[in-house]
């Protein structure tokens, strides 16, 4: 075997990988191709033309939608991903405790119920506290996808966790690291790559949601997904694809700087 | 187990309820308490015009199973609920095996990476689905349909004179929610590979195992905690999936998503929809379990 | 990062839905036309927020739940007298809307709100058949292109996934009316479209693109979006079925718990002069219930085939009324056998 050194490869898995990868890629790049589209369709090609990105630029309500799927899915990741790995701790690597098992199926339980079903429940019930309080905010959507995404946030974090050594956090201990101390130092960042795991799918997830955003949101808080629901049915324009460039290039340049400027630091 | 272990245990037994009592609350305003809002609603009637009217009734949970014929008003086996139920569950399996098998290699080259460059991959998986599912799935339509970039560059080099009517067929829908589905097989896969010690595969390779076997008898296993995760997650969403069915498949057939959403809206039966979403949770969550169970009980041997 | 998320909270706490000057619209997803915003914004100094929904039984559990701040909603016709029997509207003082008279004629006394008391039009269209020309040339206005289907359109068909205009359409082909009760029609119709499922590719929306394409030769669909398919590709013609074709009309009412009342009866006042309902229709390209509106068309739309129909085909065109609950058990049921 000439590889024989290089332990970690497996037949056939790089070949894939590259495969999936590129597969991802390709409709991604029909996506931006099109927000070029002279034409008024995302199919059939017109010729170039940057009128969408000027009808998304000049679409106020659009650049709304988009930035509030932003904030939500912003305040949804950090609250599911927060108490998601909290959960996660309290749930592995020890004796069961009375009364796990139902809360893993609680936890686990956004994930069984079809979205109709609890959107059309949770209309039911913040439509009732909107008129106690007259609060309409954000704030009921926010609830709503914290509490979806985390079976997302959890399950990677927990399957890091399963069988995660831990020699370390003893040696810690041993060493007289308060608790906290060794949580800091030691665990969270063997936990990290479960965590990134988590909050990335928590993120994903809140930004694509449609069935329950649309029964929670009150008026004037439609989301991107929500704005594009009325273009399933009277066709889809090349406006939401600029848009979506727009957001996947800023994505881009920000991750890249910060990559840099991390770089540097070491 | 020493004494320090046996008191980082007994710490984290102490704390257990209060570690998850955050998520507890989260879920029990926004998950839990709509579920039995829609117990109740599932033994009322059906309101003339939606919603539903406050008297007792069973007949959300008998029509689940039967159905009265509409025209000589016989009660029979509901088949057209079972078609539906039981092609929402092949597709879901389908779908959790094709993720799979994209998705641990695609996991394990990512977790293979050095460790710089690790996020970098991870997110390039995750970047295509910060774009809006429906933008994605019609970006998908316009590659492979009649003449799309797949059927257009096969034509143009000679492989193909017509193009595959590759639209509206299950390969189309199959590929389509692997697609969809793919980072939440990866993400949990990769979280679970990182912290497998390639050291592992190395002793076994010193004791001759083929790589399939190394594969096999030690990699996965060790994985194992990935793969539950991973397949929970792409399983039980695409269970409810109807927009990639639709945009790729046609649409001629529901889903079960369809079927519950169908129940709130134009068919105006809230409390049979409740019913059949009560009926689903259950099996899935029976189903859950069983697989939890069965998945974590060989690893007590290596353990 | 500190800013960021002083920012993040600023928007959190935002709540600018109850601001003065302001008007809440609930409205079909991509049916408002930007610039008549824009234009009632500029004349009023009130600014009209848009938020979206998909289907009217979401729009009414949603209003019916309460809380959610609107003013105004679009409704169909069916589904306005459901929406003043539940009390969630409320009967308009026409003193406040001037241009009340402006309504057609034909349109001021429809059966579900006889001299429009609570409704003001906003756009009409049907539901026929639109097939591709140079794939089919025979006549096209009947429902058998789609449950009877000539050779040419065999497994070529899509049929728009709308349960109430399908079921509807299918009834009025076997001889029956929209809603019926009687199960022998039922029957019938449950039986034409069963038959016809075969032949058919695929039951989607999105035809606009599709058909303009020639992805798909024929299909179910609203008479707007054929237009919008017709003018990228001429071989499109769009057919009114003779056997009957569904009508239907999508009107603006007064919320009870609307918060900006005023402002709601300038903006429905506004809706009813030509000049604004003409760039109504120019948006989602269907026609609008107001006279006088000919000369503020866009050109492309004044004689368009799909907006005016033939006078020997107009008696075919009916409502859908709104179904009883009995009836709409059979269209259900019809319909879950047929998607199963």
């Amino acid at each position: 075997m000439a590889d024989r050194f290089a332990i970690n490869r497996l037949p056939g898995f790089t070949a894939i990988a590259v495969l999936a990868f590129l597969a991802l890629y390709i409709p991604i790049i029909t996506l931006v191709f099109f927000s070029f589209n002279a034409g008024k369709t995302v199919m059939g090609w017109d010729g170039f033309s940057l009128q969408w990105y000027a009808v998304a630029w000049g679409n106020l309500a659009v650049q709304e939608a988009a930035w509030r799927s932003v904030v939500i899915a912003f305040w949804a990741t950090l609250i599911s991903t927060t108490v998601a790995t909290m959960a996660a701790l309290g749930t592995t690597r020890r004796r069961p405790f009375k009364g796990q098992t139902a809360v893993y199926v609680a936890i686990n339980q956004p994930l069984m119920v079809p979205e109709i079903v609890t959107a059309v429940a949770l209309l039911i019930v913040f439509a009732w506290v909107k008129v106690q309080t007259g609060y309409q905010g954000l704030g009921y959507l926010i609830l709503a996808h914290s509490a979806f995404c985390i079976p997302f946030a959890y399950l990677p974090i927990r399957a890091r966790l399963e069988g995660m050594d831990l020699s370390l956090e003893t040696a810690a201990a041993d060493l007289y690291a308060t608790p906290w101390q060794t949580f800091r130092r030691v665990t969270l960042p063997l936990l990290a790559p479960g965590i990134v795991a988590g909050a990335m799918l928590a993120f994903i997830t809140s930004l694509d949601d449609v069935v329950i955003t649309e029964f929670v949101k009150s008026a004037g808080q439609d989301t991107l997904p929500t704005y594009m629901l009325g273009q399933l049915r009277r066709g889809v324009t090349p406006e939401v694809n600029a848009i979506s460039t727009a957001l996947l290039g800023l994505t881009v340049v920000i991750l890249t700087a910060f990559f840099l400027l991390t770089r540097e630091r070491r | 187990m020493s004494p320090a272990e046996e008191a980082v245990l007994q710490r984290s037994d102490r704390n257990g309820w209060l570690l998850v009592a955050p998520a507890l609350v989260v879920l029990g305003l926004a998950a839990i308490l709509p579920l039995l809002v829609m117990l109740v609603y599932s033994f009322l009637a059906p309101g003339d015009f939606g919603n539903v009217k406050w008297e007792f009734s069973t007949d959300g949970w008998v029509s689940i199973l039967f159905q009265r014929d509409i025209f000589d008003g016989t009660l029979s086996l509901a088949d057209a609920h079972l078609t539906i139920f039981w092609r929402s569950l092949w597709l879901s399996t389908v779908t959790t095996l094709l993720a799979f098998l994209i998705g641990f290699p695609t996991a394990w080259f990512i977790a293979t990476r050095p460790a710089r460059q690790r996020p970098i991959w991870l997110f390039l998986v995750t970047l295509p689905f910060w774009t809006n599912l429906l933008i994605r799935t019609f970006a998908i339509l316009e590659v492979i349909r009649s003449e799309g970039l797949i059927n257009t560059a096969l034509i143009r080099m000679g492989i193909i004179e017509t193009p595959i009517q590759m639209l509206y067929t299950d390969g189309a829908v199959l590929l389509g929610m692997a697609y969809v589905y793919l980072p939440l097989m990866v993400l949990p896969l990769y979280a679970a590979i990182d912290r497998f010690d390639m050291r592992m595969l190395e002793a076994a390779y010193d004791l001759y195992a083929s790589r399939w076997m190394a594969l096999r008898r030690i990699v996965l296993p060790i994985v194992k905690p990935g793969v539950v995760a991973g397949s929970i997650l792409v399983f039980v969403p695409s269970l409810g999936a109807y927009v990639t069915p639709r945009v790729l498949g046609g649409g001629k057939n529901m889903m079960i998503g369809n079927f519950i959403e169908l129940q709130f809206g134009q068919g105006r039966n809230w409390p049979l929809g409740a019913a059949l979403s009560m009926t689903l949770l259950i099996i899935v969550t029976i189903a859950l379990l069983f697989y939890v169970r069965a998945a974590n009980r060989p690893r007590s041997d290596h353990g | 990062m500190k800013r960021t998320l002083t920012a993040l909270a600023l928007l959190f706490a935002a709540n600018p839905a109850l601001a003065e000057g302001t008007l809440q619209l609930f409205n079909w997803g991509d049916y408002t036309s930007p610039e008549l915003l824009a234009k009632f914004e500029k004349e009023t100094g009130i600014k009209v927020t848009v938020t979206d929904y998909d289907s009217n039984d979401t729009a009414l559990a949603k209003v019916e739940a309460g809380g959610a701040g609107f003013d105004l909603v679009v409704p169909s016709a069916n589904y306005v007298p459901i929406w003043i029997e539940k009390g969630l509207v409320q009967e308009l003082d026409l003193s406040k809307l001037p241009h009340h008279a402006n309504i057609a004629p034909e349109w001021m006394n429809v059966d579900y709100d006889p001299g429009r008391k609570y409704s003001i039009p906003w756009q009409w269209g049907t539901t026929g058949v639109a097939v591709n020309k140079s794939v089919y040339a025979g006549d096209v206005n009947t429902s058998a292109i789609w449950l009877d289907p000539p050779e040419e359109l065999k497994g070529k068909i899509n049929v728009t996934p709308e349960m109430n205009d399908v079921v509807a359409l299918a009834t009025m082909y076997v001889g029956g009316e929209p809603c019926t009760e009687d199960t022998e029609v039922l029957k019938k119709a449950r039986d034409a479209l069963l038959a016809a499922k075969p032949y058919w590719m695929s039951m989607d929306y999105g035809m606009e693109d599709k058909m303009a394409t020639n992805d798909v030769p024929a299909s179910v669909y609203w008479n707007g979006a054929i237009l919008r398919a017709r003018l990228k590709n001429p071989d499109i013609v769009y057919g009114y079925p003779k056997e009957g074709f569904v009508v239907w009309m999508d009107q603006v009412m007064l919320l009870k718990d609307a918060k900006n009342v005023e402002e709601a009866y300038k903006f429905l006042d506004f809706i009813m002069v030509p000049e604004n309902a003409a760039m109504i229709s120019a948006f989602a390209r269907y026609a609008n219930g107001i006279s006088g509106t000919e000369p503020f068309m866009p050109d492309d739309m004044k004689d368009a085939p799909e907006l005016v129909i033939p006078a020997e085909l107009k008696d075919a065109g009916h409502f859908i009324p709104t179904c009883s609950p009995k009836a709409q058990e059979y269209i259900t049921a019809i319909w879950t056998e047929l998607q199963k």
